[in-house]
């Protein structure tokens, strides 16, 4: 860290003196340079394009570590329980759920907005900060794209199977139908089916994009071992040669790309367009799920505030998702943490601070206008979050989100990986109870006394939803398996030496 | 229809279309195939920008440059005209809105119309946020499939997969291609121009594809 005041060497640089290199010292993240006059690299070790290509391909093609088999055949059994939990509840009803009369909402909508809200921080990296040209973002857009996508297909469940008649979900959609009905369009749920499926396949879309040209890469090195050579591993029974099951289906992914600057010229139009479409998008999804409450007359739910403080909490909740996974996989990849820097953790951490305090501000601001109001009813609703029975969902949320991301003040905190993956699931476990408080707490006492009551999960309730989180992370370990883990083009973009006239603008 | 054929084949029709036969060869090499181009590779990419430019300014219309990333300002390098993409996405997106204003005024309002709190049948705002979606969601398929078609993708077989050396374009290589179809190609005349501008390997590529019967 440079003692150095930033001010004075950009008045001594002004002034034509000249500074000092800065002195490396061991175990230091050469990407926390914070010397205005010297540029801080993207990836550590001046990497070149063939290291770069060789450690990220090398990922998919070399064995997996010796932890990578153990943990998925985890999940991935957590994942199978709660998939037959979900069909026997599809046998059984909803009534295997806790739900109630009063309580009709509760683990499947919490679980539900959630994990959309998971998803945002995935576009919100690709999309958002590709338009302020973040150049870091290239080192995480890869995966937190995956995550956005296991997210949301961990969030479309819900919805569907709490409807309980699963083969019905179809009169979701406009489709004709022999009642001769029409949905109707002034439903903010019918909204949340459009936003929702929408927002899966332009991520979708989006994700598939920018992997053509990588999987070209790793089509052509599988097809350059199979010119190379005769021998290589094979499929156990069949004989076949994995490299040609690679050169193949690689292959026909990529379709066919060539790597022409022709193509890269409408590649990279296509990119900057496609995130300045995604960019509304990401922000309107959140929004009309939060229509969903706020457009009812629920105390508690009817509040304009929904929109903006449900997309700044999904980005919160969803950037803590990112550490989550990615913080484990820098340590236990080899050379990750060149690419995924200290930098990375902690401009990661500023945005959770950041979101975090809009969050924070929005529930002081739901506080306010419940008192400004002046309605009894609304504030009844507030008074029983905090002094109800279920005041602990209240602390757990405001503990999680208030409270803890405030240690992200001190610059020691967002370097230290341990600390912001500690934070990072006090968010993850916030974010889960804000939605519980939202949902949950405004409905289970309503305006009569006789509609009172309380929700008691059921273990059905619990499983599917650690189901679903077997799911999600089944899905994030087959990719950190089978596809290229980072954008590779353009990471290689943003290297010094990617620069066509010289590399100016790096180093003092 | 000479004339016809001369025009599709500027068009590129013989690579997509079966129907379509392929042209004469304009030159053909010793093992009786059809010369596709002639290839040069590049270590930097510095060298294969200043490459391009001097390809550019030699005149050259049937040629492209291979990098593992998109290089920087590399379309002013080698001229290439802005695309005509956004007009698609444009298009997409107003197909989109459109379409779902239709959708909706059709079913909510003329087909199936239905009192919700005694609003008009017919008002608008309420279609606000599936319009929007759907234009979002047309514009993004107009954009991946707009970018792939006008690409020319997907085309899984092409000449220059054939050359072992030019599969290193996808990890670390820069390689310059000018094909044979150009009017101006000349064998000796590209070879020495890529050598003067900084070439380490040349080499020729065969469409394997078309045969020359001898």
């Amino acid at each position: 860290m440079s003692s150095i005041h930033p001010d004075r060497i950009n008045a001594e640089r002004l002034a034509g003196l000249a500074t000092a290199p800065p002195v490396p010292t061991p175990g230091w993240d050469a990407s926390l340079e914070d010397n205005p006059a010297v540029r801080p690299p993207l990836v550590l070790n001046n990497r070149t394009f063939t290291e770069v290509t060789d450690i990220i391909c090398g990922y998919t093609e070399n064995k997996p570590g010796k932890w990578w088999f153990p943990v998925f055949g985890f999940t991935a059994t957590v994942a199978g329980c709660g998939t037959l939990l979900i069909l026997y509840l599809l046998i059984t009803g909803v009534g295997v759920w806790g739900l109630n009369n009063q309580v009709d909402w509760a683990w499947d909508i919490t679980n539900f907005v959630f994990w959309i809200g998971i998803g945002h921080a995935g576009t919100l990296i690709s999309a958002i900060l590709c338009i302020f040209k973040q150049k870091w973002r290239t080192a995480i857009n890869r995966s937190a794209e995956a995550m956005t996508i296991f997210a949301v297909i961990c969030a479309g469940t819900f919805p569907g199977i709490h409807v309980g008649r699963i083969w019905m979900i179809w009169m979701v959609f406009p489709i004709p139908n022999s009642n001769s009905i029409w949905p109707n369009f002034r439903s903010p749920l019918l909204w949340d089916v459009f936003a929702v499926s929408t927002y899966f396949t332009v991520s979708l879309l989006f994700w598939y994009m920018g992997l053509i040209p990588d999987l070209a890469t790793l089509r052509d090195r599988a097809h350059q071992r199979l010119l190379r050579s005769e021998q290589g591993p094979r499929v156990p029974v069949l004989g076949l040669r994995i490299d040609r099951i690679r050169a193949n289906v690689y292959g026909f992914l990529a379709l066919g790309w060539r790597f022409s600057s022709r193509h890269w010229h409408r590649y990279e139009n296509a990119y900057l367009l496609l995130a300045g479409i995604s960019t509304p998008l990401v922000l309107s999804v959140h929004s009309i799920v939060s229509f969903d409450f706020a457009t009812s007359i629920i105390p508690g739910w009817h509040t304009t505030i929904f929109p903006p403080y449900f997309v700044a909490g999904a980005i919160f909740g969803g950037f803590a998702m990112v550490l989550l996974l990615l913080i484990p996989a820098r340590e236990l990849y080899p050379h990750m943490k060149d690419f995924v820097t200290l930098r990375h953790i902690e401009n990661m951490a500023k945005i959770i601070l950041a979101t975090g305090m809009m969050v924070s501000f929005a529930y002081a601001m739901e506080f306010f206008i419940a008192w400004y109001s002046g309605s009894e009813y609304e504030q009844f609703a507030f008074k029983n979050r905090i002094l109800g029975p279920y005041w602990w969902a209240w602390g757990t949320m405001t503990f999680c989100n208030v409270v803890s991301p405030q240690i992200f003040w001190f610059q020691w905190a967002r370097r230290s990986p341990l600390t912001v993956f500690i934070i990072s699931i006090f968010v993850t476990i916030g974010m889960w109870f804000e939605r519980f408080v939202i949902i949950v707490i405004s409905i289970h006492r309503s305006y009569l006394p006789s509609e009172w009551g309380m929700f008691h999960p059921t273990p059905v309730d619990v499983g599917i939803f650690i189901g679903t989180c077997g799911i999600f992370l089944t899905l994030f370990l087959l990719f950190l398996r089978f596809l290229p883990v980072f954008a590779m083009a353009e990471l290689k973009a943003v290297l010094p030496h990617a620069d066509p006239h010289g590399s100016h603008g790096i180093g003092a | 229809m000479g004339a016809l054929l001369g025009i599709l084949h500027r068009m590129g029709a013989h690579h997509y279309c079966p129907l379509v036969p392929a042209p004469p060869p304009r030159f053909v090499t010793e093992r009786g195939c059809t010369l596709h181009g002639i290839m040069g590779e590049f270590d930097t990419a510095q060298a294969v920008y200043a490459a391009a430019e001097k390809v550019r300014d030699a005149g050259y219309r049937r040629w492209d440059v291979h990098t593992p990333f998109p290089i920087h300002g590399m379309e002013d390098a080698m001229g290439v005209k802005p695309t005509r993409l956004p007009i698609l996405i444009a298009l997409g997106a107003f197909t989109g809105v459109g379409g779902a204003y239709l959708m909706q005024w059709w079913m909510g309002a003329v087909d199936y119309p239905m009192v919700v709190q005694g609003k008009p049948y017919a008002a608008w705002e309420p279609w606000v946020p599936i319009m929007f979606e759907l234009g979002v969601l047309c514009s993004a398929f107009s954009a991946l499939l707009g970018m792939l078609g006008l690409n020319g993708l997907p085309r899984h077989h092409h000449p220059l997969f054939t050359s072992e050396r030019f599969l290193r374009s996808s990890q670390d290589r820069f390689f310059v291609v000018i094909e044979a179809e150009d009017q101006n190609f000349n064998p000796q005349r590209v070879r020495s121009l890529l050598e003067s501008s900084g070439a380490t390997h040349v080499e020729l590529v065969e469409d394997d594809s078309v045969e020359v019967t001898p």
